[in-house]
């Protein structure tokens, strides 16, 4: 055993990405995690935080707490960050709209620690772009969104030097669709979106610049694909070097290196034989460290069972020990590029780079990328790429192991457990944050709280930069509503293209020809015998802006007929019935993905029973427990879809038959 | 078939289950003139829906919403221009300050349907973008398919604006300009207004269609692009006054600019000046009386083909009994449906079914 004595590179940044319930059950799995040796903290915050709403506002029930921690103010960074020493901690936080507010909570803090805000160190996601395109946690329109990010930019460049203030995303391009020449190109094209907007600002002065193009970062994706996505990681690297020498002439080569995070695709994980992601996410992995030169800086993997809820301690665990046997045990760290020198990886580089410089021309000739967003033109492009590979998949071009072939399975130890083999947020995690909030507000002083907030208002109507008054409204304990509402009052509201206008498919590669052909007779037949075409209402309520799957089906039911409501993202139940009523739908589709579905689904289906719509059939789709979709069965659900149905004619079939059984017509069954 | 033919198990049996449901429709018809929401929506459903049970209550419907207030109160507005000219956007504006004046406001958004070969399907509404976050009891949205049904609105629009009519102060259809939309709209609505989109190319082609003749009001949306906006207006501006129709309207052009606020009061004055301008000059009831009748007839042709409605006199013979009864138009519909209804039946029949009911309509027609 000689490899213990060899020279080694130094792993890449071990993260997590979790938090949940409160600041103070999630500060407890923090520590637990850094205790195992994992090596960075990565903040997932609830859905209220990431949009701007306080735990007691309407948008914000059954969300608080779900997919990561709430944090209202100051007080809950605190407790978030118990015992943890900032000035040491390496920390990404998963924040957009809302990221110069909490990053001015984070300074805020060690301000109030003693803290010198030089030392800190670690990542706010802040990028818009990829919001109104996938992830969904919007809340201005792109002209002041991309101000915001500009601003903490030009702060954090002389005030918190080593923080990364922006992420660029093309992670969540791919979960929307995206091809790997798409991800580079939207990617690259937000980069520049970015950097021209600093730019434009005039606060950076020429010799500055290079620093903060060296402090941009990117945040990847890795799909099953290793070899192409290994190539795409390195075509990256060579595009933003030439991009960065040419476009903004930084002469020092170390200030253009490709520096990327990476959590590995999400998409492929699948929830029939949950153990196979385990493979699944080594190889997405051997992607992100097999190139050298190519190689992730920081690495989160999601856990084995991400298809089917929250993962457990345990299972956060099992992921982060994947990414030590990859680091400690393997000789993967002793060696150059292996992958320097071989002409195939080099023609697939060519290829990738080649595709992404035409497509990056045309969103240049639309104006750029925040026009092509605008105009809708993205978001088709990436409706159309996700609808491509559900054909695919649908079709058995495209195998997934246990999904759409290999399905006989022997029963899995592994989700016997009686929790479902899933985490559980705590239930009350919601009450006990609005009491905390609520008391909060009583203890603080309220003239000085005015007085912050009246000097966040002025620097959004101004040219000031957001971050010191801000920071401010942190020190004076200004809620996250609070700041949210105030940008609202400023900068409005806004609300992307939902892109499923698509040109519908006339090819055969719409499903299967006959099965589509099929559907379209059981749908115009079955509008038929009701009196009137079938009309379908799609909604998403509450927070959670994932808004891939209901697009998909969307799309899916236009092109079978069905006369289609799709309102986009965050509605409340009261919204939702209310469409329903007036636009007398056959059928009220829901998507959730955010684990708050039981009191969404139900606050839906009360509010529609006050309407007088009990009579209209509900269905959901999203990550659904099994548990919790016997509960909402019995509660008058019509049927639950979960990831397992990967097959959009299935789905399509029996939401005919749904709307047949419920109008006193007999079902059709399964398609041939 | 003959009429046992519809106690058979075939595929008739899908209708009859679902009949049970459908309203009475004198009752809705109160219910709506309450401004019942739930009522409005049921009154749509019904108009939507082509089952023989449902027409006949269409019919009814329609009927007991008649009268000399149909024909004088409410304004019906045809919003329509070229995709992506921002009409939603204006639509929505202008829904901000009818509401805050007071005024209730239905809507109607019509959105193309895919090829019926191709499923016919339809993706509708963006109502999101027509309609503020906040829940508003004085509005309603009903997005609705053209159905492809002869290149423009489907002949659903009709009734159905006229629905929205009997409950809300002011009902916008909203429609994409396609050469027959704006024919058909001009047929349904008292005022129309064109949205055009500056420098695109639409207005000229517009311009050069011919179909310029039809708006009444013009607004050229994104006025914030400055120039080209205004060389816009001014192209249709030349274009606009014409000879042939009524000479005391000015045909006024609009600068708006939905995004940013402004021109919207502007605009909605120059649509009310419009009702004003029909109110006094007496034509108001009289072009919509009209409206009755040609949609009347479309909807009979729609139902029964050319037969039908030689069965029932032929069409001039319809209009002639139209005109005469210009407030209880669809009493007379729902009367001259049933006569062909019975007519079709004893033709196609041996065993010569009579329906009592309808004895006195063989007089009157």
């Amino acid at each position: 055993m000689v490899a213990g004595q060899k020279k080694r590179d130094q792993p890449w940044l071990m993260r997590t990405y979790s938090g949940h319930s409160s600041a103070k059950a999630s500060n407890t799995l923090y520590r637990t995690n850094l205790a195992k040796g994992q090596t960075g903290l990565s903040v997932a915050f609830d859905l209220p935080t990431q949009t701007g709403y306080d735990a007691d506002n309407v948008l914000a029930r059954g969300e608080v707490g779900k997919v990561g921690v709430p944090i209202s103010h100051i007080e809950d960074m605190d407790q978030l960050f118990d015992q943890i020493p900032l000035d040491q901690m390496n920390t990404a936080m998963t924040i957009n709209a809302t990221a110069p507010w909490l990053l001015a909570l984070y300074i805020g803090l060690a301000q109030r620690r003693g803290i010198d805000p030089k030392k800190l160190s670690g990542t706010t996601q802040n990028d818009i772009i990829k919001e109104y395109l996938s992830r969904g946690t919007y809340i201005y329109p792109p002209g002041p969104s991309m101000r915001l990010i500009a601003d903490t930019i030009n702060y954090t460049i002389t005030h918190v030097p080593k923080w990364n203030p922006t992420n660029i995303c093309s992670y969540h391009l791919q979960e929307a669709g995206a091809t790997p020449v798409q991800e580079l190109a939207y990617a690259l094209c937000t980069a520049m979106a970015v950097l021209d907007r600093v730019k434009a600002t005039g606060v950076i002065t020429p010799d500055q610049f290079p620093q903060v193009v060296e402090r941009i970062s990117f945040f990847v994706n890795a799909g099953i694909r290793f070899v192409e996505e290994c190539c795409k990681l390195r075509a990256f690297g060579e595009m933003w070097d030439e991009m960065t020498l040419n476009r903004y002439q930084v002469a020092d080569p170390k200030l253009r290196r490709f520096r990327y995070g990476v959590q590995v695709n999400s998409l492929g994980l699948t929830e029939p034989q949950p153990e196979n992601n385990v493979q699944r996410i080594v190889l997405e992995m051997l992607a992100v460290v097999l190139s050298k030169g190519a190689r992730a800086r920081a690495i989160q993997l999601p856990a084995w069972n991400e298809a089917m809820g929250l993962p457990r301690p345990w299972d956060q665990q099992w992921a982060l020990r994947i990414q030590q046997v990859m680091a400690f045990e393997t000789d993967l760290l002793e060696y150059a590029d292996i992958l320097d020198g071989s002409p195939v990886i080099a023609a697939k580089v060519s290829e990738l780079i080649e595709g992404a410089r035409t497509e990056i021309a045309n969103v240049e000739a639309q104006g750029g990328i925040v026009a092509a967003i605008e105009s809708g033109y993205i978001k088709r492009e990436l409706v159309g790429s996700h609808m491509n590979r559900l054909r695919a998949i649908e079709s058995g071009d495209l195998k997934i192991i246990g999904v759409n072939c290999f399905q006989e399975t022997a029963e899995s130890p592994l989700t016997l457990g009686s929790d479902g083999s899933i985490m559980k947020t705590n239930p009350a995690a919601e009450r006990e944050q609005i009491e905390r909030l609520q008391a909060h507000r009583k203890s603080r002083n309220d003239a000085e709280v005015r007085a912050a907030l009246q000097g966040l208002a002025d620097a959004a109507k101004s040219d000031e930069n957001i971050m010191p008054s801000s920071i401010r409204c942190a020190m004076a304990g200004v809620t996250t509503g609070e700041w949210g509402d105030s940008l609202r009052a400023v900068f409005g509201e806004f609300r992307p293209p939902t892109g499923i206008d698509i040109s519908i498919d006339s090819r055969e590669v719409l499903g299967k020809k006959d099965q589509v052909t099929e559907l379209r007779t059981r749908v115009a037949n079955t509008g038929t015998a009701l009196g009137r075409p079938l009309k379908l209402l799609v909604g998403k309520p509450g927070l959670d802006g994932h808004s891939n799957g209901a697009e998909q089906v969307a799309v899916k039911a236009r092109d079978v007929g069905f006369e289609v409501v799709y309102d986009g993202i965050r509605l409340t139940p009261q919204q939702i019935a209310q469409a329903a009523q007036e636009e007398g739908v056959h059928m009220v589709g829901l998507s959730i993905l955010s684990g708050s579905h039981m009191e969404l689904v139900e606050a839906v289906l009360q509010e529609m029973r006050t309407r007088d719509l009990a009579t209209v059939p509900v269905i959901a789709g999203g990550i659904i427990p099994q548990e919790d979709a016997e509960k909402l069965l019995s509660q008058g659900v019509h049927a639950i879809y979960t990831p397992k149905d990967f097959s959009l004619n299935t789905i399509m079939a029996d939401m005919v038959d749904v709307i047949r059984e419920c109008n006193g017509l007999e079902r059709l069954g399964l398609l041939q | 078939m003959n009429a046992t033919g519809s106690n058979g198990l075939d595929c008739c049996s899908d209708g009859e289950m679902t009949q049970a449901n459908l309203p009475d429709p004198e009752q809705l018809a109160l219910r709506i003139q309450r401004g019942e929401r739930a009522a409005v929506a049921s009154g749509l459903n019904l108009l939507d829906n082509k089952l023989a049970d449902a027409r006949s209550r269409s019919a009814r419907l329609l009927a007991a919403l008649s009268g000399e207030r149909w024909l004088n109160d409410g304004h019906l507005i045809g919003v329509t221009g070229p995709p992506g000219a921002g009409k939603s956007s204006l639509v929505c504006a202008m829904i901000r300050e009818w509401r805050l004046s007071g005024r209730t406001v239905g809507v109607l958004a019509v959105d193309p349907s895919s090829r019926p070969e191709l499923g016919g399907g339809a993706l509708l509404g963006d109502r999101i973008r027509i309609k503020n976050s906040s829940h508003d009891e004085g509005l309603f949205i009903r997005s609705l398919a053209n159905r492809n049904q002869l290149g423009g609105v489907a002949s659903e629009v009709w009734p159905m604006s006229g629905l929205m009519l009997a409950c809300f102060d002011i009902v916008v259809i909203e429609t994409v300009g396609v050469g027959q939309t704006e024919i058909d709209i001009a047929e349904i609505a008292d005022t129309v207004c064109y949205v055009a989109q500056p420098a695109s190319g639409d207005a000229i082609q517009y311009l050069k269609s011919g179909i310029i003749e039809i708006p009444d009001v013009f607004a050229v949306n994104k006025s914030d692009l400055g120039a080209p906006a205004r060389k816009t207006a001014a192209e249709i501006a030349r274009s606009a006054p014409r000879q042939d129709r009524r000479e005391d309207w000015d045909y006024p052009v609009c600068l708006v600019s939905a995004s940013m606020n402004t021109g919207i009061k502007q605009l909605q004055d120059h649509i009310d000046r419009h009702r004003g301008f029909l109110v006094n000059a007496g034509l108001l009831g009289k072009q919509r009386t009209r409206h009755h009748k040609a949609w009347v007839m479309r909807l009979l042709k729609e139902e029964f083909g050319t037969f039908g409605l030689d069965l029932a006199g032929g069409l001039a013979a319809i209009g002639e009994r139209l005109s005469e009864n210009r407030s209880g138009q669809f009493a007379e519909y729902e009367r001259m449906r049933q006569h062909i209804l019975s007519r079709f039946k004893s033709d196609n029949s041996s065993s010569n079914i009579t329906i009592k009911e309808h004895h006195h309509e063989q007089a009157v027609i």
